[in-house]
């Protein structure tokens, strides 16, 4: 049995250890602490956790007011409030001001199961990633989650950063560093590259597996930054392997697969499917049973590449 | 070339005399781009001129000292009344306020920190100065700092759900390093506010909401500074000035009319508004 880690274990344990060394360091949540796990941080920095209260408007606000003050904020809410209520906020608070702001979406993308539609975050990557200044950031496991969280700690600027609460395995080795904008290769291949981000890309290395029992040689590139995106990582898979298929817990509209294909379309046109969730809200259902219901597991996303290149073939 | 200066009469440096220097700036700026917002502008340059030239610890040599007092102004729009202050005050150079507006200036229609020198936040959709105003504030209690953060919001601009927000934060963290200056002249773009979405009480609304409250004459700058000196008004608790003023103040045409809440002057207006303003021909600030 492969081991799974809650990203938001190895994000809160990183802010520690950051506070601890960074008297600048300052955490503003609305009133979730539990869910932000930020409840050691509470009891070892209590002046330095500021609670807004369920008021995620303000809660930003106060972000960019205390960057202004000096201090290096780290935002935490679940994703969908923290972007959807208070999304004028981050655009001219925090992107357009170019306030040293670290926005973290918890419990993005489906994680909230059948809590349903109102808390499924599946159009913050969209949103995010139209906004100018703005770094975005989907890590895939507890090490690029801590790292990233250095990283963008000791980087000046406004970030998105984007985690989950759905156990993910490990997927990078333990001698992996994170860079913002940089894509890795997980996985070599050359028939087509699997493009994946956040909770995905272990699926997409499954599926890798698979398609290589088919005979077919799939590369895993894990695209933690979205904006700005590696441009590069993503024409040479493209001009490489010919074919793309992108796998990210978001809409299919506006996110990963549309990074890509606004890269690949005026670049190196090669085919890219996007797999995601549809425009449509999901049903009642775990977020496991709703990854199963999108396709979003090793099999789909075996299926859909086997499908892209057979079709590839045909043509 | 034309030259922004302080005009003669100006020089007795009254903060009256500097306001009203402020108002012939902007309300050029305006008649040149031929957008912008007059009415606030006018309402807001006495609160304005009071802070910059009286009751803000602020350097423009050093427009980034981390112990400075900040000033956010929450309704945006008045950009122009803000440039004037600011150049009045040494930011940038006075010369450069005719660019307002233009392509690629600094001088947008809404204030961008990371451009020019002296805006500490960029504000502009309404309902924002304040969180950011709070998170400011949090951040010099938590240093034991003794700046204060001031901000200027309009008074329809209190709609704004954030606002009320943002009052409940300041009170719950004893802010008493913050002070929030209501710009209530009374009208907003659409008429008045207590014909669209009513504010009053509004002074018992902040009581209740934990501000230690005082009401001035908005355009009465020595009574203004008085006041803004002797903040805190109350240990623990947030400062909160409600300035009654005049929408338009200064131009008996534009006083009190909606319709100069964004109205851009003809040419045969602004003549008479700069007589009116005592900005007569042959002064530095006229065209």
């Amino acid at each position: 049995m492969i081991e799974r880690f809650d990203c938001r274990d190895a994000f809160a344990a990183t802010l520690e250890s950051l506070a601890e060394a960074d008297s600048r360091i300052v955490a503003v949540v609305n009133d979730a602490v539990g869910s932000t796990r930020l409840g050691n941080f509470k009891r070892r920095f209590p002046t330095r956790l500021f609670n807004a209260g369920i008021a995620e408007q303000n809660m930003v606000g106060i972000g960019a007011g205390l960057a202004n003050g000096g201090k290096i904020p780290f935002v935490c809410a679940a994703s969908c409030f923290l972007t959807g209520r208070a999304m004028e906020q981050v655009k001219v608070d925090v992107a357009y001001s170019r306030a040293n702001v670290k926005l973290c979406g918890m419990s993005s993308g489906l994680a909230y199961g059948q809590l349903g539609p109102t808390h499924h975050s599946v159009e913050d990557l969209a949103w995010t990633r139209a906004i100018a200044n703005l770094t975005v950031i989907v890590p895939a496991d507890p090490l690029e989650t801590a790292q990233a969280v250095r990283v963008i700690a000791a980087t000046e600027g406004p970030v998105f950063l984007r985690l989950s609460r759905i156990p993910v395995p490990q997927v990078h080795p333990a001698d992996y560093q994170f860079q913002v904008g940089v894509a890795t290769v997980l996985r070599p291949g050359n028939d087509l590259t699997l493009i994946a981000n956040g909770t995905m890309v272990s699926r997409a290395l499954e599926a890798a597996r698979l398609l290589s029992a088919a005979g077919i040689s799939a590369r895993v590139l894990n695209m933690a930054t979205l904006a700005p995106l590696d441009r590069d990582a993503i024409l040479d898979a493209a001009e490489s392997t010919g074919a793309i298929v992108t796998v990210e817990e978001h809409s299919i509209y506006g996110g990963l697969g549309g990074a890509v294909s606004e890269v690949t379309a005026g670049a190196c046109p090669v085919p890219v499917r996007i797999l995601g969730i549809p425009a449509r809200f999901a049903p009642t259902g775990t977020a496991e049973w709703l990854f199963e219901y999108f396709g979003l597991t090793p099999q789909g996303i075996f299926a859909a590449a086997l499908d892209l290149v057979e079709t590839r073939v045909r043509r | 070339m034309h030259k922004y200066a302080l005009s003669a009469a100006d020089s007795e440096k009254t903060l009256a005399g500097i306001a009203r220097n402020v108002r012939c700036h902007s309300v050029q700026m305006v008649h040149r781009a031929k957008l912008g917002h007059t009415g606030g502008d006018f309402s807001a340059a006495d609160i304005l001129v009071t802070l910059y030239f009286g009751a803000l610890r602020v350097d423009p040599q050093q427009p980034a000292a981390p112990d400075r007092d900040r000033f956010i102004l929450s309704k945006g729009h008045c950009s122009a009344a803000l440039y004037a202050t600011l150049a009045m005050r040494g930011f940038f150079p006075q010369e450069e306020l005719r660019e307002f507006m233009e392509p690629l200036s600094r001088l947008n229609g809404h204030p961008n920190r990371t451009e020019l020198p002296g805006v500490e936040a960029n504000t502009g959709p309404l309902g924002h100065g304040l969180p950011i105003a709070v998170g400011a504030a949090l951040a010099a209690k938590l240093d034991g700092a003794a700046w204060r953060t001031f901000v200027l919001t309009g008074d329809g601009e209190l709609q704004e759900g954030s606002n009320w927000e943002a009052f409940m934060a300041a009170a719950h963290y004893h802010l008493d390093n913050l002070v929030v200056i209501v710009d209530r002249n009374g009208i907003q773009q659409g008429g008045a506010t207590e014909s669209i979405l009513s504010l009053e009480p509004l002074a018992e609304k902040f009581r209740a909401f934990g501000f230690a409250v005082r009401e001035a004459d908005g355009h009465d700058c020595p009574a203004l500074l008085d006041l803004l000196e002797s903040v805190p008004f109350e240990p623990g608790r947030p400062s909160c000035v409600i300035a009654h003023t005049t929408k338009g103040k200064g131009v008996s045409f534009m006083e009190n009319k909606a319709e100069w809440h964004h109205g851009v002057p003809t040419d045969a207006q602004l003549a008479a508004a700069l007589e009116e303003l005592g900005c007569k021909s042959g002064c530095e600030t006229c065209d």
